[in-house]
């Protein structure tokens, strides 16, 4: 896609139709696909990085401490993470409730 | 001071090639092509070409290939016949509206089946639609020439396109005749090292190739048919400086004694050679005919055609390949239609020769001439024919 | 404009005495083209390849159908294939046999003028192969005319390199000792 949300003139496109933004797809926002978010319990979480590794997206981050934080904006809330945690410290928390 | 030598045109080619300084090719054998793949790969493979030659497993990995090295921004070749551009076809598509400058030589041939090796333009046909710059050598020089021509067009920035050059299976890939070969200086001053305007770079990151969704594909085929349209000024540029380099001239559209003809022959490739030699006879007999050739293919010279057969009453196209059950086939559907968006309606038959090898001969010509004139006459129904089939 | 048709067996080099005859021409700077009887190729079976001699821009593409001289490489084609075909009136054949013209006559029925030599003779020993293509070439120079037998020298060196000179040898001697009637 030239541009996610803009509709762009035939004379605008770039040559090929690429894009010249490096890591462009860090912009499209997934996390509004969801109806659950994943939730750490960090009492319980072992850091060993399950769940950063198996996330089908950029969702998880390590902070300074080891732990593997979300980041929403991409959680599409498919629940990988939380069937993956071998110490079941992440559940799947209903959106709007 | 080019070289004058007799040589087998596919060497030819290959030599052509390596005069153009290529970076890449990625190519896979097929008969009648192997000739050209075989000889650059002794090119490189003595030293006598500083290139890489990339030995695929098929010809969609070839063009895959290709698509990668000229998104790296090298001067990439290939070349394939018949089978192998079918199994191509995917990328051959991917190539051009990625707008990326390959050069391929098409040794065209017939496609099965039943297998047949030899000559015809079905994958020229089936290449048309790709949206490559597409032109067609009647002879050994013209394969050289347009080779190097090839990679001047396709690499100005103006175009960015793919170029198909296309000749003849066996009757020129495979022929022995007097080619001249200029000198690599020549060669350089007329095509200098290839300049990318985008490219795949670790140090400044691109996306080639991403999705295009509905509200983007329609402007991306605008932008593709808008770029091939405007190629076609390119083309004719770059024959004219090839003109001041090496003296030898090309058009889009070449004519025959058509000056003054009443009936006008259209034809498209190797055949064209023939049927020159069929309207020298012609006109030894007082008659006016004469001979229209079609060089550039794609994008299709349009206005230059409807100029050479305006004044003609009679025409006859001859098709090298079929549509099978269309209305006509492939180069008299273009024929047709520029005179319906022109008005004009001259007589006009289809003749279909020359499938899978069948020889198309100075007879032929006469005949189909004769014919044309004699339907036109009579006022025969207007149609196609496939001519020299066996009842 | 002269056109050759070279009758051999796949493997005995007929495609290859049709090249070395264009290049010889195109060094002389005549124009020539010289191609197969495009297929694949089969070792042994009769096979043809075709040549084009003009002093100018030929321009055809067709086929040869009647040549001016047909070259045959193989004495036992002409059991087996019609080397007169399509032949020109006044043209001329060039055969390797070690016959007599009145005995090829009488065995073949052949009625065009004949230019004979005993190629396979000559190839043996100066070559000490059965491989005539070469051979024939200085029969062909000395019936056709078309070029000088000198013009063959360097396309011959180019293809054959280190084994040149003995074709070279095999093929001045088949022009001192080809017969043309006239």
């Amino acid at each position: 896609m030239a541009k996610e949300t803009g509709i762009v003139s035939w004379k605008a496109l770039e040559l090929g139709i690429t894009i010249l933004e490096p890591g462009s797809a860090g912009q499209l926002k997934t996390g509004d696909w969801r109806s659950a978010r994943a939730v750490t319990n960090f009492d319980t979480c072992i850091r060993c990085g399950r769940c950063y590794i198996f996330c089908p997206d950029m969702v998880y981050s390590r902070n300074e401490q080891g732990y593997y934080e979300q980041n929403y904006y991409y959680c599409k809330g498919c629940g990988i993470c939380a069937k993956e945690c071998p110490v079941d410290a992440i559940t799947m928390v209903q959106e709007g409730d | 001071m080019a070289k004058r030598v007799g040589m087998e045109v596919s060497i030819a080619a290959a030599e052509a090639v390596a005069l153009a300084d290529v970076d890449v090719i990625a190519a896979y054998p097929i008969t009648p092509q192997t000739h050209v793949v075989e000889h650059l790969s002794e090119l490189v493979a003595s030293g006598h070409l500083d290139a890489e030659f990339i030995p695929v497993e098929s010809e969609h990995s070839a063009m895959s290939c290709c698509v990668g090295s000229a998104a790296a921004g090298a001067r990439t070749f290939t070349s394939t016949s018949s089978q192998g551009y079918a199994l191509m076809a995917e990328i051959c598509y991917v190539a051009a509206s990625l707008r990326l400058p390959i050069v391929m030589v098409t040794a065209n041939r017939a496609l099965s089946a039943p297998i047949n090796i030899w000559n015809d333009h079905a994958d020229l046909m089936m290449s048309r639609d790709t949206g490559w710059v597409q032109t067609v050598a009647e002879n050994g020089q013209e394969v050289v020439d347009l080779i190097f021509h090839a990679f001047k067009v396709a690499e100005d920035h103006r175009v960015l396109l793919p170029v198909m050059v296309n000749m003849d299976g066996f009757i020129l890939s495979h022929m022995i005749e007097p080619i001249l070969i200029p000198e690599a200086e020549e060669v350089r001053r007329y095509l200098p090292p290839y300049v990318p305007k985008l490219r795949l770079d670790p140090e400044k990151p691109v996306t080639i190739g991403p999705v295009g969704m509905p509200d983007v594909y329609t402007e991306a085929k605008m932008v593709h048919d808008q770029v091939l349209k405007g190629a076609k000024d390119v083309v004719v540029e770059a024959w004219q400086s090839f003109k001041s380099q090496f003296g030898r001239e090309y058009r889009c559209v070449e004519t025959y004694k058509s000056e003054d003809a009443e009936t006008i022959l259209i034809t498209m490739g190797s055949i064209s050679e023939t049927a020159m030699t069929a309207i020298d006879q012609l006109r030894g007999a007082g008659k006016k005919v004469g001979l229209v050739r079609i060089r550039l293919w794609r994008p299709f010279p349009v206005e230059e055609l409807f100029d050479a057969i305006k004044g003609a009453k009679v025409v006859a196209v001859v098709d090298r390949a079929m549509s099978l059950n269309g209305v006509c086939g492939p180069v008299c559907a273009e024929v047709k239609s520029v005179l319906y968006d022109r008005g004009a309606r001259p007589y006009l038959q289809n003749y279909i020769a020359g499938l899978g090898g069948r020889d198309v001969t100075v007879e032929n010509f006469i005949e189909m001439a004769d014919q044309v004139a004699a339907r036109a006459q009579r006022g025969d129904p207007m149609g196609y024919e496939i001519i020299n089939v066996r009842d | 404009m002269v056109e050759i048709r070279f009758h051999g067996r796949g493997g005995q080099g007929a495609v290859t005495s049709a090249e070395l005859t264009a290049l010889a021409a195109i060094d002389e700077g005549k124009f020539a083209q010289a191609f197969p009887s495009f297929g694949p190729e089969r070792r042994g079976a009769p096979v043809m390849a075709f040549v084009r001699v003009s002093d100018t821009q030929i321009r055809t593409r067709e086929k040869v159908y009647n040549p001016d001289v047909v070259v045959v490489l193989d004495p036992s084609l002409l059991q087996i294939v019609n080397v007169e075909a399509g032949l020109k009136e006044g043209g001329l054949v060039i055969l390797n046999t070690k016959k007599s013209a009145e005995e090829v006559r009488k065995e073949t029925g052949l009625k065009a003028r004949l230019a004979l030599v005993d190629a396979s003779k000559i190839a043996m020993e100066t070559m000490r192969v059965p491989i005539t293509n070469t051979t024939m070439l200085g029969a062909l120079i000395k019936g056709a005319g078309l070029l000088g037998i000198e013009a063959l020298r360097a396309p011959i060196q180019n293809r054959f390199g280190p084994i040149a000179e003995k074709n070279l040898k095999a093929c001045q001697r088949a022009f001192e000792e080809t017969t043309v009637e006239d």
